[in-house]
């Protein structure tokens, strides 16, 4: 029986929890929007979300807390979150954060007593083309300013409505600086799904019996369309643009050919390595080509359910998203009937919570089914029992984008492009110290320095390639190509001009590895928080080789160690730069004797203070 | 004949519970005293190092000015310096009042604790000052080596000790790191 308790300040959570099914699934998405109506999620809603979804309350607060988005405190009327990437601080974001905490008089993390609004990091919000970005009740400011943020003030003091704000201060641009044959002229809606289909004979979208159809054995052309249209994929050779690389044909395939009563094709759209934006572009001016990709994917695997995985950064793109959804709906390209075949599929959107992790696939699907996002062990693949243990493909917002396009054009035109290994375009996300940040299309192969002169940072002293957890390359590699035979990638391409301090960047990415790690293992939860205070120890000019000794030890712990990815990655960096960029490190390091990193004589002020000696025994 | 080599011992904000485990080595104790000789320990009751030792072994973490003078004592005279126990490497059980301030460990134990009588802080110049944290041996001075476990047990111990003595690899197998 659900208990009515007399809450009048629970009613949105009342019709928010009727909207939604009783599945554990749904939880997040009921907390999102909790948050989202309250600026917290208190435990009078903790109770009712308990009681509606027949999940106890101990689970939803370890999902609370797990996600950086979700608060069980006030956070207040105006929530405010500076994104924390590198290149946000390069452009002067932790000065402007101090700022704006100055204007509207609040303690960074903390509520204003009068509940009005809170100021807070977060990890990179995807607009480092664009920053210093921040989110403001969920919606991207770019390209902030100390006199924007004087506005921002003013307009938060006033307690003006966000919707009431100047667009201005939100507008979100593509640039898009270079395409390339993938992302020329963008196709018909449909166009993809209908030549995918015709590979199998022209009869295939002609008075089609679809139970008759899908069944393997029938031989059937629409069902030939789709083995049709698995073999183009192999012969692009295509691989998944999520970074890993994994060929997207022995996914779909593998998928295809086990026995399962469903199957679903998840689409990551998780986008959190710090300094990629380009699934943000690719949805905003490309989401017909991507849900494209996901619904020949659910024709080929044999799946009715897709599903959108997407951070909560980009909240302001759920209006266009639904939008382009219900438009494939209404032109028979989404629902029960696709094409007038009988095909059945939709696409659901879910969306996360701030958390990096959840950018791993099986933390992903751990997230879609109402949990913390922890990874799962690697075997079996989620590609063998993903989201409710069945079937899943999971694909990057990219290699869907792809795979629309082999289905229209051969998989023999995609392998055209690129590499021997790496087949086709990749996007690249370029922003940091350079006169042209934007999104870069360019085929597999191309050289840092191509790239550098493209986008006018070819004075730059080193690119870090593939985000924090990528590589990072100095002048001397610049000739090094981008493509999975050399630098694999994400796609993430940050630039550092020649006065950067290199130290800085380490120093960043640790503390965003501390603050990402999700808590599973030892080696990566202890091993990040160790990394980051011995790198704030050696900021602190308390450094000494015994130190760095330390963070080398740690790091080699954390690579054969750690679960997953994100631990045996997050110390990739350290290792680069103690071998590239030793002089920024050297220089920080004053000492060669050990030297503890706190003050031992102020360790003594309290005690020093409760017993009110000055003596010579009360100090050290 | 190699040199007789030299051990020193301690506790600090410890139990005890590491030197009884050392203790419980038992006979092979006989066989380690062929090879070294205990300087400073609470074993054989000597109060500080004369010249330097080999090898210093210490249990508990650092709590107090006492702790970080007896912990600075033993860097400047051992060759190697071995953090003994959970309390060394970590803090331990006293490192739980962390959690806490001082002032709050301190009022709840002399102002309102049960039974206490003239309450007040005790601030006599002979009890050594208080840390506001109980701090790992490690992040005090440099340690070159951890013996896990707690205690340690007298296996775990004899194999880094007969090690280090003879100059052998004291890195411990893997069965004596299990715990299940």
């Amino acid at each position: 029986m659900v208990r009515e308790e007399p809450h009048p300040a629970m009613d949105p959570v009342r019709e928010i929890l009727e909207m939604h099914e009783r599945d554990l699934g749904e939880l997040l998405q009921v907390l999102i929007e909790v948050q989202h109506a309250l600026h917290c999620v208190p435990d009078e809603a903790v109770a009712l979300i308990s009681d509606h979804l027949r999940v106890t309350r101990g689970h939803i607060r370890g999902v609370i807390g797990f996600y950086s988005f979700l608060s069980d405190t006030y956070l207040g009327e105006y929530v405010v979150y500076i994104s924390d990437n590198i290149t946000d601080r390069m452009l002067g974001s932790d000065g402007l954060a101090i700022y704006l905490c100055n204007r509207l008089g609040v303690t960074l993390g903390k509520t204003r007593a009068d509940g009005r609004a809170s100021v807070h990091f977060t990890s990179c919000t995807g607009m480092c083309d664009q920053g210093p970005a921040a989110l403001v009740n969920g919606l991207p400011l770019t390209r902030l300013t100390r006199v924007r943020m004087d506005e921002i003030a003013k307009l938060i003091n006033a307690r003006t409505p966000v919707d009431q704000w100047p667009a201005e201060y939100f507008r979100v641009e593509d640039n898009f600086r270079r395409s390339d044959v993938m992302f020329r002229r963008t196709p018909e809606p449909g166009a993809a799904l209908k030549a995918a289909m015709r590979r199998g004979g022209d009869e295939t979208l002609k008075d089609i019996q679809y139970e008759e159809a899908v069944d393997p054995s029938s031989g059937h052309a629409w069902r030939r369309g789709a083995d049709e249209t698995l073999k183009e994929l192999y012969r692009s050779d295509l691989r998944g643009r999520g970074g890993a690389g994994f060929k997207a044909a022995i996914k779909w395939e593998t998928c295809r050919d086990i026995s399962a009563p469903e199957r679903y094709v998840v689409c990551n759209a998780d986008e959190g390595e710090p300094g990629t934006f380009k699934d943000r572009v690719l949805l905003t001016s490309y989401t017909d080509m991507v849900f494209e990709g996901m619904t020949l994917c659910g024709y080929v695997v044999g799946s009715s359910r897709g599903i959108l995985y997407i951070r909560q950064e980009y909240w302001y793109l759920r209006p266009h998203l639904e939008a382009v959804l219900a438009r494939r709906r209404d032109s028979a390209l989404l629902g029960r009937n696709i094409l007038g075949t009988g095909f059945a599929f939709d696409i659901d959107i879910h969306w996360g919570a701030g958390a990096y992790i959840c950018g791993m696939e099986s933390a992903l699907i751990e997230s879609l089914e109402g949990r913390r996002g922890k990874p799962r062990k690697r075997w079996p693949l989620p590609v063998v029992a993903g989201l409710n243990n069945r079937p899943t493909v999971v694909n990057n917002v990219e290699t869907f984008a792809a795979a629309a396009m082999i289905a229209l054009k051969g998989g023999a035109w995609f392998a055209g492009h690129g590499t021997t290994h790496s087949s086709g375009t990749k996007l690249f996300c370029v922003s940091g110290d350079c006169d042209r940040p934007g999104i870069y299309e360019y085929p597999f192969g191309v050289s840092v320095r191509e790239v550098l002169r493209d986008c006018g940072g070819l004075e730059a002293q080193a690119v870090q390639i593939s985000g924090p957890s990528g590589t990072t390359i100095t002048r001397l590699e610049f000739d090094r190509i981008l493509a999975f035979e050399d630098l694999s990638t994400v796609g993430t391409f940050m630039v550092f001009g020649p006065t950067r301090d290199m130290f800085d960047v380490v120093r960043n990415f640790t503390h965003f590895f501390r603050h990402e790690s999700c808590g599973l293992c030892t080696p990566c939860r202890v091993g990040t928080s160790l990394l980051a205070s011995l790198v704030d120890k050696v900021a602190a000019g308390k450094g000494s080789p015994m130190d760095v000794e330390q963070v080398q030890k740690i790091s080699q712990i954390m690579k054969t160690t750690a679960h997953c990815g994100l631990g045996q990655t997050a110390p990739n960096h350290l290792l680069d730069s103690l071998v590239k960029f030793r002089g920024d490190w050297d220089k920080r390091m004053v000492t060669t004797e050990f030297v503890p990193a706190f003050d031992l004589d102020a360790a003594l002020g309290e005690a020093r203070a409760l017993t009110g000696r000055d003596d010579a025994l009360a100090h050290l | 004949m190699a040199r007789k080599r030299k051990i020193a011992t301690c506790s600090l904000a410890g139990c005890f519970g590491c030197h009884m485990s050392l203790l419980d080595t038992d006979e092979r104790l006989l066989e380690l005293l062929e090879l070294a000789d205990f300087d400073r320990s609470p074993i054989n009751d000597i109060k500080e190092i004369r010249g330097m030792v080999d090898i210093g072994l210490i249990e508990g973490g650092v709590c107090n000015v006492e702790n970080v003078h007896l912990l600075h004592h033993f860097r400047d005279h051992c060759r190697v310096l071995v953090s003994m126990g959970e309390c060394a490497i970590t803090g331990g059980i006293p490192s739980m009042r962390n959690h806490h301030t001082l002032k709050a460990c301190l009022e709840e134990s002399y102002i309102r604790g049960v039974g206490v009588e003239n309450a007040h802080i005790p601030d006599d110049p002979e009890l050594p000052l208080l840390l506001n944290k109980v701090y790992p041996l490690h992040e005090v001075v440099q340690v070159d080596y951890h013996v896990p476990g707690c205690p340690p047990s007298a296996d775990t111990l004899w194999h880094v000790l007969s090690a280090l003595v003879t100059g052998r690899d004291p890195r411990l197998p893997t069965t004596l790191l299990r715990y299940d």
